[in-house]
Order: C-alpha cells, then structure tokens, then sequence
C-alpha cells in the first residue's frame, strides 16, 4: 500500500509503520525523493543523509517491536549546527568547513532515532546563528514554502522551510533570542523553545553560552510534544542542562485549556505590530479565553541587555577566527562581532544584574497566571533581501526588527510554543508563554488552540 | 562628518590593535555603526538603577 504521507503527522507515521500499513523504508524513500524535487527550490537542506536513513529504516523494520518506538520511520533533520556523525558541523559557516567531521551524533538525535525517528540530513541556517533572516551568504537563502520569494527567518531558516514545506515531519533548531520562533512564524508551523537548561546542547556549535537553546519543529503540538518528551533528560556532557527526569507533556494534552489562566501582554508587544501580528494574537486570545492584558516590565530594557550579552558572547567565542580568517565570514555577521568584541565587559556584567532582577518581577506575574500571549514577530515574511519594512510612515530595519518580540522572553529562558495562524496569504505565529519547566502548560494551549482551529500549520502550494 | 578626532572612531582603532584584530578601513564604518547600537542598548540597560547588592544571573557552584 503506497499512501503519501508527506502531510502526515509524525504520531501517524510511527502508528502506520508499527501497524504494519507502510514500511520504514517506504517512507524514508517517499521523504528523500520529496527532498530531491524540492530543495532546489527550497533550499533548505545543505547536506542529505541518505544511505544513512536508508540502513536506519531497514533495521526499524526488521525490529521485532515497533510499537515501542513511537517515531517509527518519522524522517527528521537537524540544523547544521547540529553534530552529526561523519559530517562536517558547518553551523552556516565558510570557516567551519575546514574542521574534521564530527565523531559522534547531537545526544537530541540519539534520542530521536533511539524512538524510530530517522535524520535524513542537515539544514540550513544563518552564519554562526547571528541571523533572524534565513539567508545564508555561503549556501544561498532558504526560501519559504508559502511564497519563494520571501525569507523563512531564522536562524534555523532550513528548519522552518524543511517542516512548513512538508520535506520532514521534524526539524530540530536553536533559539539564542529568537531563532526557532521567527521562522516557526514567518514559516506557519509550530515550534518549541524550552526552558534553558531542559535539553542537551551537548555537541552542537554554540553561538551565545547564556542564552542557547536547543528544541523541535514540527506541523503539529502533538507532535511537537511527541519530539520533546523523546529527548528530555539530563546529560552530564552539557553543564548546564539540568538535572531533572523527563516530565513528559504528552499524557497531559488533553487536559487542554481546563483551569488555565491565560493573558496577554501589551505595551512592548504591541509597538511596531503589524496589523496581522496584532490580528493573530487577536484570534488566539479569544480562543484562549486570555481574561486580562499585562504588562511585562522593562521588557525593551531586557531586549537591550539581551542584545548586549549576545553580541559579546559571540565575539568572545569567535575571537581568534576574527583574528585569523575575518575575510571568510558573512562580511554583516563579522562587522556585528568585531564591534561585539571591542564592547566594554563592564556593559556585560551591567546586564546580566539587571537580567536577575528581570527575571524575579515576570516570575511575579505567572504567580497570577500560567501563560502569556505575545506575538512571535511583528511582521508575515519579508521578501528575500529586503533590508527595511514600513509600519505607520515609519521606515524599520528588517533583520534587527524581526527579533524584538521574543529577544524579551529567552532572555530569561522561559519556554516558549510558538503557535501558527493560518493568515492569507501567508502565515504568522504567537508566542504561548509558561513559567520556567512549564512546557507542559504551552504544549497544552497550542494543542487546544490546534484542535479549535484557532492555530493550523498552512499546507503550502508546492 | 566623522573625522580622525572623532573620539569613537580613535577607541575602534585603538580597541583594534590592542585585541590584535585586524580591521580593514573599507569596514569601519559598519563596525562602528554596530558599535553605536550596542553603546545604546548598553546606555539603556546602565540606566536601570540597581542596588550594589544586586547579585549578576549567573551564579557560580564551587
């Protein structure tokens, strides 16, 4: 039986193939031929893992027990910044091409194929992950599945184009101040941030030590949730994921909205919104039966202290290749970290108080509710190259701008669901914010908000 | 009109060659213009008053 399950959710897939309806194989050839035919036009991913998947898929389906893998024959892939094993970890970099391949795969795609799941490649992302566009000066822009012309945002542009255009069922990015939301917005799919410290960031190429995340994609909350719970738990290879057991979200979705008290907040999150911005957030507040507008303070501030720690960091860890190879980087990314580095540390230590202090007075707010709506960007996707974007006569710089909604809320590592609107004609997200470890709260909301139809992964015309 | 005397442009140069970082003349102009930024969200965050006894976010484990 040969059905096309490139829109099928991941939960559906692992189902069909432990049912004995599809093979492993069948589905793994389905996604890698699907990828052949349209990563040209979308450009998402940079390398293809095929004889790879295909051995994988072989060994799911000769396992005697598929019922107890629940991403069975689920195709993923990861950003490039992701190690995986034989592969040259390029984190969107010319320089890093040099480096050996990496020995052994990310512990996330460990996880992911321990329950069935099968990377198929590795994706394209902005240089070194300083990007909000997608654009990459090395490997050429990933596109966006609604509409070619236009940006998927980033830094994990491959992973929002290969789950929105319907190559893999998951993708795997990172967010540092935005880069799993903006393109899960610009893209109309949903995405995971979690909490900082819940998953290992062990083996991937870092960007900025106190604000990296690592977390899924997917086109459904239930398989978002599917993915997460997969790949929670401690690693004692990264110092800072914490010490906690998997608190696993799935058995809890259906609790759905019951006893949730939800808000949203206004004032920061309103300025430079773009009326579909504002449209979405609309329709899913009414949805949520969000009761109340709050606002989160000094949220510009956190943005700015935010910005600050992200462009010192960055500098500090690319240092010596500024030093040694600064003609071989994206010439915008290398003039961001050279002036990174000339910044004063007193300015570093500055933000990091203020950033406790920030931390305590949200920490309040969810004392009086479980999760907060913002919008995830304040725009649908801009054109591919396009450098400003006009709200209200007032001209804004794209790339800087993309961020400004959810530079506030990683600051202090709060997890984050971004969920899809199904605009026309093109999509955007919202942030479903929980207090820290609550991602069982978000997944929650996305996946109520999913099943009235308030939030929708868009199928593009490909 | 920025000129040699310009305070910001002599700290890039000076900040340059101290960190041994070479900066080719065709990109000061892009660094300094990101470097005025990050002064000015630096500028914000410093205009916070804190009390002396507030402790930084990172905390260290012995």
């Amino acid at each position: 039986m040969s059905k096309d399950l490139s829109w099928s959710g991941a939960a559906d897939i692992a189902q069909a193939v432990a049912n004995g309806q599809t093979s492993a194989t069948a589905v793994i050839d389905a996604a890698l031929a699907r990828i052949d035919t349209l990563n040209p036009q979308l450009n998402a991913f940079t390398a293809v893992t095929a004889e790879r998947a295909r051995a994988k898929a072989r060994a799911i389906d000769a396992a005697p027990d598929k019922n107890a893998l629940p991403l069975a024959g689920v195709p993923f892939a990861v950003k490039n910044l992701f190690d995986v094993a034989g592969l040259t970890t390029v984190a969107g970099s010319k320089i890093n091409r040099a480096h050996p391949p990496a020995a052994q795969d990310q512990p996330l795609i460990a996880r992911l194929e321990a329950a069935g799941a099968v990377l198929v490649g590795a994706l394209n992302m902005g240089e070194y992950a300083y990007d909000f566009t997608g654009e990459n000066v090395h490997d050429g822009a990933s596109r966006n599945p609604h509409d070619l012309t236009r940006m998927t945002g980033g830094s994990s542009g491959g992973s929002g184009g290969a789950v929105a255009g319907g190559l893999v069922q998951l993708a795997l990015g990172s967010d540092t101040n935005g880069s799993i939301r903006v393109p899960s917005s610009l893209c109309g799919i949903f995405g995971l941030k979690p909490t900082y410290g819940r998953l290992t960031r062990a083996r991937s190429f870092p960007f900025v030590s106190s604000l990296d995340h690592l977390g899924p994609f997917a086109r459904s909350a239930r398989d978002l949730a599917l993915a997460y719970d997969v790949m929670q738990g401690p690693d004692p290879e990264d110092p800072v994921c914490a010490q906690r057991a998997a608190e696993p979200a799935m058995p809890l979705l259906a609790r759905g909205l019951d006893g949730l008290r939800i808000a949203t907040a206004g004032g920061y999150f309103r300025k430079g919104a773009f009326p579909e911005a504002l449209e979405a957030l609309a329709r899913i507040a009414k949805a949520a039966g969000a009761s109340a507008e709050i606002e989160i303070p000094e949220a510009a501030r956190a943005r700015a202290a935010a910005y600050v720690i992200t462009t010192v960091e960055g500098a500090a860890l690319h240092l010596d290749r500024l030093r040694k190879q600064a003609n071989d980087f994206d010439p915008a990314v290398r003039d961001r970290f050279i002036a990174g580095a000339m910044v004063p540390a007193t300015t570093v230590v500055q933000a990091q108080r203020f950033r406790r202090w920030y931390r305590e007075q949200v920490l309040k707010l969810f004392e009086r509710y479980d999760a907060i709506l913002v919008p995830a960007t304040p725009c649908t996707a801009p054109k591919i190259g396009q450098q400003n974007f006009t709200l209200d006569g007032v001209d804004m710089p794209v790339r800087a701008n993309l961020g400004l909604y959810t530079q506030p809320i990683s600051f202090i590592g709060l997890p984050v669901v971004a969920v899809p609107v199904a605009l026309s004609p093109l999509p955007i997200a919202v942030q479903v914010i929980a207090a820290p470890w609550r991602e069982d709260v978000a997944l929650r909301i996305a996946h109520a908000l999913e099943q009235m139809g308030a939030a929708a992964a868009p199928r593009p015309n490909l | 009109m920025t000129t040699a005397t310009d305070p910001l442009e002599a700290y890039i140069a000076a900040a340059a060659t101290a960190l041994d970082l070479p900066l080719d003349p065709a990109w000061h102009a892009a660094v300094k213009a990101n470097l005025v930024v990050t002064l000015q969200h630096a500028a914000n965050v410093a205009a916070f008053a804190l009390p002396d006894e507030a402790e930084p976010a990172p905390v260290f484990k012995a």
